[in-house]
């Protein structure tokens, strides 16, 4: 009895799990744990979010009136920079001196921002710590730089990887829609049995394929193919993604569509020839509108497959988490991303709740998908008495 | 006009696959007539119909022998084109079988599909369709709304407006009101009785009563064969063939 | 005579229609001629790769020499754990929708959860059984962590063709048994599982299929890099083919050097795909004649 309810469980579990270890990540601080920032007693500035701080330390903002401070220029320190500072006297012989070195440098330099590991501050310091803050969810969800490795302040903004695995995914469904729905109408409507016989598991195998086989003749084909075509640096863009997703939702789209295609009464059809309508009028005015719903189910259902396809993607696509402007640009999308880099993550750190915070989202979009899929193939037309 | 056969089967064998459905049918049907086609389940009566406006071509493995002819030509011949053919022949259904369309461009789709793109000439046809098929005064404030909101009987006479509007010579029935309520039922017969002045009709029937009433003559299918062809009175009152003879009283089918 | 014969515009509706039937023949064949190109082209490469010894020898020389028996020795592995661990509940759900429970809110709930489980991305189910089995539950990255992930994702598969299978099988053989005074388990084991046995069967063995394409879900629950050695406990980690040949693809330490591995790795999961589907269409076939199912 209780076998019958494994899926749900499961499903709650996955729910239960994916957001304990995502949603952690807005109690984290956003600077690097086990790391503090500070500036000098006298600046004004007492906040930073980690966009700025990036670039501050990129050296992308040179002066502290750009954050709201006194014209100031911005001076960078980080722990390696000691050297320059003090000399190697000062900072004894087993550097047990540094955490006053520290303090002494930034109270000199009233344009000083540094970046060290919080074991080293002084109980006397002399400096200013930039507040502690947590990451937000607004910096999460509309942040426009995906940067999890950057000091000090790592960025998490997924728009660079919402927009790529939507760009993927939308221009996949494009490739594939009107072949899937080509294939579709000819084994419904035209084929016969002989021919059938051999579509049928050319489907299946299509659709049985692993994805990362997909991946790797991606990879060795279809990028050369691209980079040798469009004249490009690299092949491994969005467009090498979407036709390899493309290639991967057909089964789907077909099978789908093909389905509901078939579903159309058989008197409708009689109806529309005999009124003098050829078989591609019939298919086009009448079979078509009364499928609809399937076929809109059937490109609901190739678009999720395509966003949580990862494998595939993450062999071809170039792998850059950059916002794209065109389907000739690499791109990252989320599993990619999740695939890519969890390895890489330390268990429990920012980055891992980042990652499955990711998780949550893909999980969500996918069971959105999937509901609107439903309630679409639900939503035949009236049947007449 | 009178008396001049529009419609005329020789020798027609039918199969589907290997199965005899039709063994030697051979009969004339004159313009402006009513003929209906009575028999019990399986014994071809629909299949004979549906050959009249060729959708039986639509069935695998399905052969014929024969010819019929259709005001004098015959429409399995090399070269005869099935959506002219139908455009000739029209035909409406066991189940009234509207398009997911509005009422309007139900009638509309046999115009469209053959060409028709003045905008006045269309709705005048479809107004004329929908009155010929006695519907006119029931929807006309309501053409815009989906074909399928109408009750059954309606739908069924939005049907047979349908077939009105290509204008055919001939109009093939399928059981038209099989599917329907006795008062929808009647509606259907009156209207066969007042479209004959203008159309060659076809009803296919299993309720003799309804044959007896709007059939000028009637043909009589058992196991694929034709029995009997003759006037329906004759058929109803003094039937030649003992077979006929037992259908009718209800003995057997 | 209809006024709408008008023999100009019906030719050129019937050449309209030649042409888009053309269109969809050409588009179909172009179909098929995809599948053919990706099998063609790896099997074209990888055919001469793939011998006795590529199949039973350790990677050796950074993975650019050998062969990959650890790799479809882990892949085995992992088959047979999640199938251990599915099959048994997933029929055992069908069982229960099928037969047992009463046709109301709660296993449409059930159908509605199965389905949107199937939809769930590889990528989460990773991501999941990273978190429960491998971090909360200890068992660390192995084949018993790999094998339950694996496992939860192929459920709703078995539990859809079970269902099916069980769904196709006439009321009347259920009555006539229980008119002979059968209990309903009586029932459903001596008559209803037997007919249904063959499309369970052929569910399971294109579960499979996918679990043994699956790269995702292992990455964090069992996958090695690289391991020259056979598993002896479920809670060693192992190579599996399809990470294999991800790894050999964009990370191997020498990318060019190890292709012709790629592709005899390509080649052999290409062949475990194929054999399956073969298999199932075969069955389905065999057992067609044999049991009359619907």
């Amino acid at each position: 009895m209780v076998s019958g309810g494994v899926t749900s469980v499961t499903i709650l579990l996955i729910v239960f799990f994916l957001f304990r270890e995502g949603i952690g990540l807005f109690g984290s601080p956003a600077v690097e744990q086990g790391y503090v920032v500070a500036v000098n007693q006298e600046n004004t500035v007492r906040d930073l979010s980690p966009v700025q701080l990036k670039d501050v330390f990129d050296s992308k903002i040179a002066n502290w009136s750009q954050l709201g401070g006194a014209d100031e220029p911005i001076v960078v320190f980080r722990l390696n920079d000691i050297e320059q500072y003090v000399s190697y006297e000062e900072l004894g012989d087993e550097l047990q001196f540094i955490p006053q070195c520290l303090s002494k440098i930034i109270a000199e330099h009233p344009g000083m921002i540094a970046f060290f590991p919080d074991t080293y501050l002084s109980p006397d310091f002399a400096g200013k710590l930039i507040d502690r803050r947590n990451i937000t969810p607004g910096e999460f969800f509309l942040g426009d730089e995906w940067f999890p490795t950057a000091t000090p302040a790592p960025l998490f903004g997924i728009v660079p990887l919402v927009t790529g695995t939507l760009w993927v995914s939308l221009a996949a469904i494009l490739f594939a829609l009107p072949l899937g729905m080509a294939v579709a109408i000819y084994m419904a409507e035209l084929s016969n049995d002989k021919v059938r016989k051999i579509l049928k598991p050319v489907i299946e195998l299509l659709a049985g394929i692993p994805s990362v086989v997909y991946g790797f003749f991606g990879l060795v084909v279809i990028v050369p193919l691209i980079q040798r075509v469009f004249g490009l640096p690299v092949g491994e863009t969005a467009l090498a993604g979407s036709v390899i997703l493309a290639i991967m939702a057909l089964p789907t789209i077909i099978t789908v569509a093909e389905d509901s295609i078939r579903n159309v009464p058989r008197s409708v059809r009689e109806a529309s020839l005999a009124l003098g309508a050829t078989q591609w009028q019939t298919i086009r005015r009448v079979v078509l509108p009364y499928s609809v719903s399937g076929i809109m189910a059937a490109v609901v259902l190739g678009i999720g497959r395509a966003i949580g396809e990862t494998m595939a993607v993450l062999m071809v696509t170039g792998n850059s988490a950059i916002i794209p402007h065109g389907l000739l640009e690499p791109v990252r999308t989320i599993p990619a991303t999740i695939a890519a880099e969890l390895g890489e993550a330390p268990n429990g750190g920012v980055h891992y709740e980042a990652l499955f915070l990711l998780g949550c989202i893909l999980f969500v979009i996918t069971l959105l998908i999937s509901i609107t899929a439903e309630m679409m193939a639900a939503g035949k037309p009236k049947q007449q008495i | 006009m009178e008396n001049q056969t529009i419609i005329s089967a020789q020798g027609v064998n039918f199969w589907y696959g290997d199965y005899h459905a039709l063994r030697d049918i051979s009969l004339d049907m004159e313009a402006h007539t009513v003929t209906a086609f009575i028999g019990p389940s399986g014994c071809g009566k629909s299949t004979f119909l549906r050959l009249l406006n060729r959708m039986n071509d639509l069935v695998d493995g399905a052969r014929l022998e024969g010819r019929i002819l259709i005001e004098g030509e015959d429409i399995y011949a090399r070269g005869v084109m099935v959506d002219e053919l139908r455009k000739r022949v029209g035909m409406v259904f066991q189940k009234p079988n509207p398009f997911p369309k509005t009422i309007f461009e139900n009638i509309a789709y046999g115009l469209r599909v053959n060409g028709v793109r003045d905008k006045a000439f269309i709705e005048s046809r479809v107004e004329e369709s929908l009155k010929g098929a006695a519907l006119w005064g029931e929807v006309k404030d309501k053409l815009k709304k989906p074909a399928f909101e109408l009750s059954g009987g309606q739908q069924q006479r939005l049907c047979i407006a349908r077939a009105l509007a290509v204008q055919p010579s001939i109009l093939l029935m399928d059981e038209p009101a099989s599917a329907l309520d006795p008062i929808s039922t009647s509606k259907i017969e009156e209207l066969i009785y007042e479209l004959k002045t203008e159309y060659t009709i076809v009803i296919v029937t299993h309720n003799m009563q309804q044959a007896a009433r709007v059939s000028d003559r009637t043909a009589f299918f058992y196991l694929g064969e034709l029995i009997e062809y003759d006037e329906t009175k004759k058929i109803f009152l003094n039937p030649e063939k003992a077979q006929t003879q037992n259908y009718i009283t209800g003995r057997f089918g | 005579m209809s006024t709408l014969i008008n023999t100009k515009y019906d030719r050129r509706k019937r050449r309209t229609q030649g042409i888009a039937f053309w269109v969809f023949r050409l588009m179909s064949l172009a179909v098929v001629a995809i599948l053919v190109w990706i099998l063609g082209f790896l099997v074209v490469k990888g055919i001469g790769v793939v011998n006795w010894e590529f199949l039973t020898s350790m990677p050796e020389d950074g993975m650019t020499k050998g062969g990959i028996l650890p790799a479809i020795v882990g892949t085995l592995c992992l088959v047979a754990g999640s199938m251990v661990f599915a099959f048994p509940i997933g029929v055992m759900s069908g069982i229960y929708i099928n037969e047992y429970a009463p046709n109301n809110w709660l296993v449409k709930f059930i159908r509605v959860m199965t389905n949107n489980l199937s939809s769930i991305p590889s990528i989460v189910f990773g991501l999941f059984g990273m978190a429960l089995f491998v971090n909360t539950l200890g068992f660390g990255d192995s084949i018993l962590a790999g094998s339950l992930t694996l496992g939860l994702l192929v459920l709703p598969v078995v539990i859809r063709t079970t269902e099916e299978a069980l769904k196709a099988i006439d009321n009347s053989y259920r009555n006539a048994s229980l008119a002979l005074g059968a209990t309903k388990l009586q029932t459903i084991r001596k008559v209803v599982l037997p007919m249904a046995f063959p499309n369970i069967i052929t569910g399971l063995i294109l579960s499979v299929g996918r679990v043994s394409g699956e790269t995702a879900p292992i990455l964090f629950t069992v996958a090695a890099y690289f391991l020259p050695k056979l598993p002896t406990s479920i809670f060693d980690q192992v190579m599996a083919l399809p990470y294999h040949l991800y790894v050999l693809a964009t990370s191997g330490t020498d990318i060019q050097a190890s292709r012709p591995m790629a592709y005899g790795t390509a080649l052999v999961l290409i062949l475990i795909v194929l054999l399956i589907n073969l298999l199932a269409n075969g069955l389905r076939a065999w057992f067609g004649k044999k049991v009359k199912t619907n």
